[in-house]
């Protein structure tokens, strides 16, 4: 029982940074539409800077908010501009694509500019362990699951309580009638780009000291973070959340009860089973054919 | 049709008939791939070009079409039998496809499509019994008809060839027929075709099985042409590097798999030079391709047409107001 | 104010025939107990002020909802539980309330397309040629609303008003025994709503068609249609000529005379 609950804590510490890649990948497509495959690398972009800035010197912290505004710029600011507004207009698939292509070239442009090999990276939380009623935790996990918890607490909270996050709650739900509102979309569309950025840069900096940073790392991350959104709901934020953390949970479950090669697998599975059952995800609500 | 447009098809043509009998094996097999791409993105501009649907999982029936072919060749089966139960094979799991499509609205159709090429990667990975598992299946024969052997490269490419042709009149006849019409309103506007006695869901069905059919041939063709296959080939990456030639080339433009499949097949070879950075230009290119070009390649026509439509009509506008000026003067 | 067309009062059995229709939507009433007919060859417009029900009335009769309650019957055959391409099948033909031509098709293509499927089969009309051997048909109807001069263009690129024309033709095309129109005059130039109107009398006149037309446009409604019903809250005030309905004081009161 111990095993479980620890695998249980644990998976959920991978499944929050999951949450944190599908949260944002939700609202970009609530708020504009873009289907965003590059969101993988979205979250290696940031890994990278902060290894580059940790080795001119700079401490982790320091990094780490050096990085976010980075992202918001990049990811948020210029993917915006350059990327989603030229093609908004041109439905989902020209969007697609570009991203598509962005993927492809992020991760390689990594590895041809940069390095091949996975690059170290510090640790964010002490390297200790604690004992709660016989269950090992690190304080990674905790660190981790709180960090990324908080994070989407916050987001949460601000899309729901300010006027702000409410103004971008009315654009994803319908855009003309906000903008007859006088809500000022492009600028609401902005920020929930840069909200996706700052999360894709958080996610960088709790699973980067695990798993290396490595140009491919955004792959199987995008991949999970996509399943997670899409079985948690892909039009509720809550569902990513909850998309996240189910995923990291069996994840961690199946890779130590059934096997290690089936880790991958799980999402996978999880994804189809509720494709077939409950398209619209598991906190989603079905979508209206428009007349 | 216009008549450039038939002297720019008899024109690639030619390209595909000469070029490739002054080439060596390695170009021979680009130019065996890109017809093979070329098929299987015909059928994919069929489902998501044409009638406007969404497929992402495009792949699985290229792997079906491929492992049917070897299964049925490596159990003694003859090649001309293997191809076309494959294609039966495909049409009829492109029909069952379908059905998720009917229920489920764009987005979440695209997931769909998703989750069963997965499915089935999954199965060709793990049924070693059946597909060897990751180890795939080597050693595929070539066919050979009447007294021609196609173990040949070349001759084999010209088989290929041969098929696509059939398959490219086959399918421009599909589109000539009333059916073009049929899935361009259903693609355009469902409703709208629905109310016109459109029957939207049988078209829906048929544009998923007759895209999927195109798919299995041409896994069948490349599983007889690299003589070795393995799941690697058939994952959601392909499916979505297919979905890519086809929206770059041109979705509902018939040639656009040719160029969009060029794109996906030859480009990256081209690319080799930079070593390296290949990939990256590669994305990149297709970044600023989709971001100029959203319609794709072979809407550059369209475009310069409708630019010169526009100034047309602004320099007829200027030149009526400047006679109603010139009246009121 | 007689129109020779109206002497002509359409006589028979009905074409259409709605009974006792109801759907509600949560507590709102929409529609509450509505019953009509439509004679052959008639035309029988239906007004009210907005919220009066008549769209979710139309959408009842084209099987995009399902009603509460009631029955609609087309030419005697029960067809309550009819989607919209089992209606088209059976002979019903709509416009819709915003423009729903198919943009990237030629004006010809649209009209084309339009009647198409009520040819053949599915599998036969693999080797059909292009356009199903309803050119010369098309072409009549091109003649007919004069967009002889726009009809090789792709209906996206023409004007409001001349898609509008191509939107109403397109109804006609299969020939239908009932054609629907919502609002045929909606957002188009005033100086062009004469010419629907001779348009539609018309097509009435030659194809014996029968249709029911939702307008707002009061003149227009007058001068069209043979028998008027009038909607408010969901339930009819009253159905009648036209004259009938102009000097019914309960109309007047309700809609008209303010």
């Amino acid at each position: 029982m111990t095993d479980f609950l620890q695998l249980f804590l644990s998976g959920l510490a991978t499944g929050s940074i999951y949450a944190l890649a599908a949260l944002g990948f939700t609202l970009l497509w609530q708020a504009s539409g873009t289907i965003n495959f590059a969101q993988g690398e979205f979250v290696m972009l940031p890994a990278f800077m902060m290894v580059v800035l940790l080795g001119s010197g700079l401490p982790l912290y320091v990094a780490f908010a050096v990085s976010i505004v980075l992202s918001v710029l990049v990811l948020g600011w210029l993917f915006k501009r350059g990327l989603v507004d030229p093609l908004f207009k041109y439905g989902m698939m020209p969007i697609v694509v570009a991203t598509i292509g962005l993927s492809i070239a992020m991760r390689n442009g990594v590895r041809a500019g940069y390095s091949a090999e996975p690059q170290p990276f510090p640790q964010v939380f002490p390297d200790k362990v604690f004992d709660v009623a016989g269950v090992t935790v690190s304080a990674g996990d905790i660190g981790t699951f709180v960090f990324a918890m908080l994070l989407v607490v916050v987001t949460q909270a601000f899309l729901n309580k300010t006027v702000t996050g409410r103004a971008m709650q009315a654009v994803a739900q319908n855009t003309e009638s906000a903008s007859v509102l006088g809500i000022n979309v492009p600028r609401m569309i902005f920020y929930t780009f840069a909200i996706n950025a700052v999360l894709a840069a958080a996610a960088a900096l709790l699973v980067t000291p695990t798993y290396l940073a490595k140009f491919d790392m955004g792959e199987g991350l995008g991949t999970k973070a996509f399943f997670a959104a899409i079985i948690g709901g892909f039009n509720n934020s809550r569902g990513a959340l909850l998309g996240g953390l189910i995923v990291g949970v069996c994840e961690n479950l199946a890779a130590a009860y059934i096997s290690p090669a089936y880790k991958d697998a799980v999402a996978l599975l999880i994804f189809m089973v509720v494709i077939l059952f409950k398209p619209q995800g598991l906190l989603g609500k079905k979508e209206e054919r428009k007349v | 049709m216009k008549k450039l447009n038939l002297f720019i098809t008899l024109a690639v043509l030619a390209v595909f008939l000469v070029v490739p009998s002054f080439l060596k094996n390695y170009g021979i097999h680009i130019f065996t791939t890109w017809l093979v791409f070329i098929i299987a993105t015909m059928g994919l501009n069929l489902t998501v070009g044409y009638a406007g649907q969404k497929s992402l999982g495009h792949a699985a029936f290229f792997g079906i079409g491929a492992y049917t072919v070897a299964i049925l060749l490596k159990a003694g089966f003859s090649f001309w039998l293997g191809l076309p139960v494959a294609a039966l094979i495909c049409f009829f799991t492109g029909l069952a496809l379908g059905f998720p499509a009917l229920r489920v609205q764009t987005i979440y159709l695209a997931f769909a499509t998703l989750g069963f090429n997965t499915a089935l990667w999954l199965v060709m990975r793990n049924e070693e019994w059946l597909t060897g598992g990751t180890f795939g299946i080597n050693n595929i024969a070539r066919p050979s008809l009447g007294g021609i052997s196609f173990d040949g490269n070349l001759a084999y490419y010209y088989l290929v060839l041969v098929f696509t042709v059939v398959l490219a009149l086959l399918l421009w006849g599909l589109l000539r027929s009333p059916w073009g019409k049929a899935f361009t309103a259903l693609r355009d506007n469902a409703i709208r075709a629905e109310s016109l006695g459109i029957d939207t869901r049988g078209y829906t069905l048929l544009s998923f099985a007759i895209g999927a059919v195109y798919a299995g041939i041409a896994g069948g063709l490349y599983a007889s042409q690299v003589q070795f296959i393995d799941p690697a080939l058939f994952t959601v990456g392909a499916s979505i590097m297919m979905y890519l030639m086809v929206v770059v080339g041109g979705p509902g433009y018939f040639l656009g798999p040719v160029l969009g499949s060029a794109v996906g097949v030859v480009l990256p070879e081209w690319l080799r030079f930079a070593q390296a950075w290949y990939l990256f230009i590669f994305g990149a290119a297709v970044v600023m391709l989709m971001i100029w070009l959203p319609d794709g390649l072979l809407s550059i026509p369209d475009r310069i047409a409708a630019r010169r439509a526009s100034r047309e009509a602004s320099a007829a506008r200027a030149a009526a107001a400047k006679a109603a000026q010139g009246v009121q003067a | 104010m007689t129109h020779p067309h109206q002497h002509n009062r359409p006589e028979g059995a009905p074409v259409l025939k709605v009974t006792d229709m109801k759907k509600a939507y949560g507590a709102i009433q929409a529609v509450g107990g509505v019953s009509f007919e439509v004679r052959p060859g008639e035309i029988f417009g239906v007004i009210g002020p907005n919220g009066s029900g008549k769209t979710t009335l139309f959408n009842s009769m084209l099987g995009q909802i399902t009603p509460d309650e009631g029955k609609i019957e087309l030419k005697g055959q029960d067809v309550t539980k009819c989607g919209p391409l089992e209606l088209n099948r059976r002979g019903v033909g709509r416009t819709f309330q915003t423009l729903q031509v198919f943009g990237k098709m030629t004006v010809r293509d649209n009209l084309i397309v339009a009647a198409q499927e009520h040819h053949g089969s599915m599998f036969s009309r693999m080797f059909a040629p292009s356009d199903s051997g309803l050119g010369a048909k098309a072409d009549a109807l091109i003649d007919q609303f004069h967009i002889r001069h726009v009809a090789h263009k792709k209906a996206g690129e023409l004007s409001y008003g001349q898609q509008k024309l191509v939107d109403i033709a397109m109804a006609f095309m299969s020939e239908p025994d009932l054609v629907l129109l919502d609002e045929p005059c909606a957002g188009v130039n005033p100086s062009l709503v004469g010419g629907i109107s001779t348009l539609l009398k018309d097509l009435n006149r030659t194809r014996q068609g029968s249709f029911v037309v939702i307008e707002h446009n009061m003149d227009f409604v007058m001068d069209l249609c043979h028998r008027i019903m009038v909607m408010v809250e969901g339930k009819v005030l009253a159905i009648g000529t036209p004259e009938e309905i102009r000097s019914n004081k309960q109309v007047l009161d309700a809609y008209l005379g303010n």
